[in-house]
Parts: C-alpha cells; sequence; structure tokens
C-alpha cells in the first residue's frame, strides 16, 4: 500500500467512482460526477453505459470533457439523439440504472436543492438551477450524490426542493425511481435506511464521526458498524491526476 | 447576418438562440447586441455565456430557462447580479428542468396546447412557476406535469452544412435544434458551410430543418466561438474559463463588449482578432463516419 498524499475531494471522487461497479447505464451530471463516472469506466466499471443529458448514449470520451457537452462525448459513442428522446425515451422509460449528481444542499432524507440560497423572489444566491436534475431524480432508478460537506450543505431543510429525494420519509411507490440511495462528501459514505433517512456508512481515512456531526446541521444517524474507506490507489490517483483532472479544477490539491 | 437580425428580430420579441453547448451561434448574439434591440424574452435551456453578454448589454427584460451556468465552470455573473440585486435592473424569469423546456418546444413544434411529463413531483419548481400543472391523466393511472408550449417570434438555429434553399444538416449533439425552429414563427438558419443540393439530397436522415420553414439563411463560418461545430472546430474552454473573471466584474464586462462586440462590424472580423493560432488549437482531427449506400429504385 502507498503511502501518497492526496486531497480530500480526491478521496471524495475515487469513493464515488468505486460506488458504481457492477452498474451498467450511468446518467452522468456536470461537475465532479463527470470526473467519478469517468474514473469508474476506467476502473470499476469498465463496461458502464455513459449517458449524457446532451444526447449521448455510450460516450467513449478520450479527454475528460470540461462540460458535459463537449464533442469528445459524441465520437466514439453508441448513440447520438436529440434531447427530446433522451429524456423520454431513455430516460422516462426506465433506462437508467444510476444517476450521478453534485447538489449544493441536502436534507436528512436526500432532498437536494441546486436552485437558490435564501428566498426564491430575492436569492441570497442564484444557483444554476434542476437542468435535467429534477427530471433525474423522479425517474432514474437510483441516485448517487456526490457534494462537499459542511453545515451551510448538510441541512436540516434545503431552502429550494430541486430535486425530491424520500421526501419526508418515503416516497410514493408509483415513483418510477427509488430515489438516493447514495451520498459521497469528502468526510465519508452515507446511505439511506428503509424509513427514508441518511446514515453515515463509512469513514474515509482520517476522519472521525466527531467530524461528521461537526459538518451536519441535523443528528446525523451513524451505523453500528461504520466501514473504513479505503484510500485511493496509486491507479486511481495516477488516472485523476494525468488522465481526468490534469489541471486539478474538480480535485484540488 | 446583419440584414436577418435587422429584418427578423425586433424589440420585445421572444427569441431563441439554440444549440445545447454545441452550435450555439454566437455571432448572431453579438450582431443582436450591435444592433441594440430591447426588451426581448431570451429562452434557451442554457442560457451560458452568449445569454451572459447579451443581458449584460441590455437587450433582454425576461429570461426563460432550465439551468443558468457557465459550464463546467461556475456562474453567468451578469444574469446573477441582476437576479439576485435587480443591478443594474431587474431581469424577469421563467424557470422549468431540461425535460420541462425541451417538451415544451415539442408542444411548440407539433401545434399542442401542452406536453405532459413525468417530472416535478415534490418539487418546488411548481410553486416557483405556476404554468407547470398537474394534470390527471384522463386513462385514470395517475397524473402527470403539463408543461406549455413554446412558440418562439424567432428561433435562430446553427447547422454544419445546408443549402441555398436552406435544407439544414447537423451532426453531433443535435440539442433542440429541430424542435426550436418547427416551434417558431420566423426562423433564422446559419451555417457553416454552403453546399450542393446534391450533397444534401444524398444523405436525407441526415437533414434536421427543412427550408420549407427557414427565413433568413446567413452563410457565416466559425459563428459559434467559444462554442463548437462538431468536426469543424472544438470547444473553446480556455474561453469560457477566462469569461468567469470578465463576467464578474461590470466594468471588465462593458471593455469586453466594447472590444469584441461593438468594436466590431462583422463576424468575419472577430474570427481574424482571434488569430490564427488559437484557431489552429481548435481544429480538430479526423474522425470520418462511414458511408452508407440509400440505392437507387427506379
Amino acid at each position: 500500500m502507498s503511502e501518497a498524499e492526496y486531497s480530500r475531494s480526491e478521496m471524495m471522487i475515487v469513493a464515488s467512482a468505486r460506488q458504481l461497479a457492477g452498474e451498467r447505464v450511468c446518467f452522468v451530471g456536470i461537475g465532479p460526477p463527470n470526473i467519478a463516472c469517468n474514473l469508474a469506466k476506467r476502473t470499476v466499471a469498465p463496461d458502464l453505459e455513459l449517458v449524457y443529458e446532451a444526447g449521448v448514449y455510450g460516450a467513449a470520451p478520450q479527454r475528460l470533457p470540461l462540460s458535459i457537452g463537449d464533442p469528445t462525448l459524441v465520437t466514439g459513442a453508441v448513440s447520438v439523439t436529440n434531447m427530446f428522446e433522451l429524456f423520454a425515451y431513455y430516460l422516462q422509460r426506465g433506462l437508467v440504472d444510476v444517476a450521478f449528481l453534485g447538489a449544493s444542499q441536502i436534507d436528512r432524507f436526500g432532498n437536494v436543492n441546486t436552485t437558490v440560497i435564501g428566498e426564491y423572489a430575492s436569492p441570497k444566491v442564484r444557483l444554476p438551477g434542476s437542468g435535467g436534475a429534477c427530471d433525474i431524480a423522479i425517474n432514474a432508478h437510483k441516485l448517487f450524490v456526490i457534494m462537499p460537506q459542511s453545515t451551510r450543505s448538510f441541512v436540516k431543510e434545503v431552502d429550494f426542493v430541486t430535486s425530491p429525494g424520500h421526501l419526508t420519509g418515503k416516497r410514493p411507490d408509483d415513483w418510477p425511481g427509488k430515489g438516493p440511495a447514495i451520498v459521497v462528501t469528502g468526510f465519508g459514505v452515507y446511505k439511506f435506511a428503509p424509513d427514508g433517512e441518511m446514515y453515515l456508512a463509512s469513514l474515509h481515512p482520517g476522519v472521525t464521526v466527531d467530524d461528521v456531526r461537526a459538518n451536519c446541521a441535523w443528528e446525523i444517524a451513524i451505523a453500528d458498524d461504520v466501514a473504513q474507506t479505503p484510500r485511493p490507489s496509486d491507479e486511481e490517483l495516477r488516472l485523476i491526476r494525468e488522465d481526468l483532472d490534469p489541471e486539478g479544477i474538480y480535485t484540488s490539491r | 447576418m446583419q440584414d436577418a437580425i435587422a429584418e427578423y428580430v425586433h424589440d420585445g420579441d421572444t427569441v431563441a438562440i439554440e444549440g445545447f453547448t454545441h452550435l450555439i451561434c454566437f455571432a448572431a448574439g453579438h450582431e443582436i447586441i450591435r444592433q441594440r434591440r430591447r426588451d426581448l424574452i431570451l429562452c434557451r435551456l442554457t442560457p451560458d455565456v452568449i445569454y451572459d453578454q447579451m443581458i449584460a448589454a441590455g437587450v433582454a427584460s425576461k429570461l426563460v430557462f432550465s439551468w443558468l451556468g457557465n459550464p463546467g465552470v461556475g456562474s453567468l455573473h451578469a444574469i446573477r447580479r441582476r437576479v439576485e440585486r435587480s443591478d443594474p435592473e431587474s431581469l424577469e424569469i421563467e424557470e422549468y428542468s431540461h425535460f420541462g423546456m425541451v417538451s415544451r418546444y415539442v408542444a411548440g413544434a407539433s401545434g399542442l396546447p401542452f406536453f405532459p411529463i413525468r417530472s416535478y413531483f415534490a418539487s418546488d419548481l411548481p410553486v416557483a412557476n405556476p404554468m407547470i400543472k398537474q394534470v390527471e391523466s384522463p386513462y385514470g393511472d395517475g397524473s402527470v406535469y403539463a408543461v406549455p408550449p413554446l412558440n418562439p417570434d424567432v428561433s435562430i438555429v446553427h447547422c454544419q452544412r445546408a443549402d441555398r434553399n436552406g435544407n439544414a444538416q447537423i451532426w453531433g449533439f443535435l440539442g433542440c435544434q429541430k424542435e426550436a425552429a418547427f416551434a417558431a414563427d420566423r426562423v433564422i438558419l446559419v451555417c457553416e458551410e454552403l453546399v450542393g443540393e446534391d450533397i444534401i439530397r444524398s444523405d436525407p436522415n441526415r437533414t434536421v430543418i427543412p427550408g420549407l420553414i427557414v427565413d433568413a439563411l446567413v452563410v457565416e463560418p466559425k459563428a459559434c466561438h467559444p462554442s463548437f461545430a462538431q468536426g469543424y472546430y472544438d470547444r473553446d474552454n480556455r474561453f469560457y474559463v477566462d469569461w468567469d473573471p470578465i463576467s464578474r466584474d461590470p466594468q471588465m464586462l462593458s471593455e469586453w463588449l466594447d472590444e469584441w462586440v461593438y468594436g466590431l462590424t462583422t463576424h468575419a472580423e472577430y474570427v481574424e482578432k482571434l488569430g490564427s493560432e488559437r484557431w489552429a488549437r481548435l481544429t480538430p482531427g479526423h474522425a470520418p463516419s462511414a458511408e452508407v449506400d440509400y440505392g437507387t429504385y427506379k
């Protein structure tokens, strides 16, 4: 085992990528999810079919796309379609196994805000909004979230529900997707109990339960048998640093 | 381009310059700024840097959108200033999700009164925007959300190649170019390359927009920079990164508009000003598709 230094955001990306082992069709969100999904395809999930809302199924990017609408996602893809077909036939029809999205705020039931901080009509901070996130959170079979954690992002109540999670504990059975399953932060990996509430499942190396509690605005549930996240391997770090994010845009080092 | 904008884009119009990351016609946006249009209602899924520039220049009073950011970089600060602080004036917004905006164009292009989608359940979006309405299925199997049709007064769509009749072919990301064009009252089509009708007819499956619905055809190479045209030039990611500090500072933004928009008269001057070194860096390698044989049937 190497003792190479790594950053909290690199640990977050690596832990996220590992969650995609065994998955087949993955809808890729903008920002950190983009690098995590591309890392997964090069490590634990070589058969992963990457779906991008720009209209791509089965992307084979030769460089890390800065945006999720980069031309490298087109060349060599299985299919490029218009956006209506992507959302209607692939997503709404139920072909997406997992979606990996970012978030600005999340609550204990996995409800996500990416719209505003403060009041909608007079926002303190205007965030990007839904994009495809609301549609994806409802229709993908399950949802993974990757986000930085603090008391400002892990909040008691989100300022705006952009993308519904488990509502106040359980989403209706007739919704197409089962909702948030995993949240990965720089501190650990969180899962959701049958009652819809988030709990700490795995701690990253060097992080304590007290750190987790100090960076969460509600009293976070902790698994009885909290695991330790394995540290990033040399190969995972090499792929991030040399291939996927050489300028450190998503993984400040 | 000057003539097309002068004739077809009027003050107060609802305007869509579409293209999802790909084929965003910046040249048309710059010409609208130069001609000092006012009170436009600008529609796009992703306002992108082009609407940050146009809104900073004061052409719009309202924005209809679904994702407001500089893709892969961060915020569109000129738009944020107007939304957060009414600086220098307020900007009305009407907000959907991507699927909602796409479906609005589909309804508009299909002549339908609304379009139903399985989205928005338990989201605050229908609260923020009452145009998103829950409706019961007439067949008794649950409820969905409806979005209203979007019929722009004018849609401006870019394509890789077109013939002189305005029959347009696109490859790569298709975005909502087709839907935005069919939904609009007037269509300005801009192409990288003018080709013969025989080229278009040799590959009819690639024709996205027929000349039938096109009002003006503009031949304007490299019109999408810093967006891209698949196979012609790459996305200029450096420009998107460099836009962030410019967009944060109203003075710098105003100087940028003076230098790169007001200070030029045509897009050809903009292309020239960017310099050959930059264009060389943005030139992609080759990846041609395999030919298909449509056959002859006599």
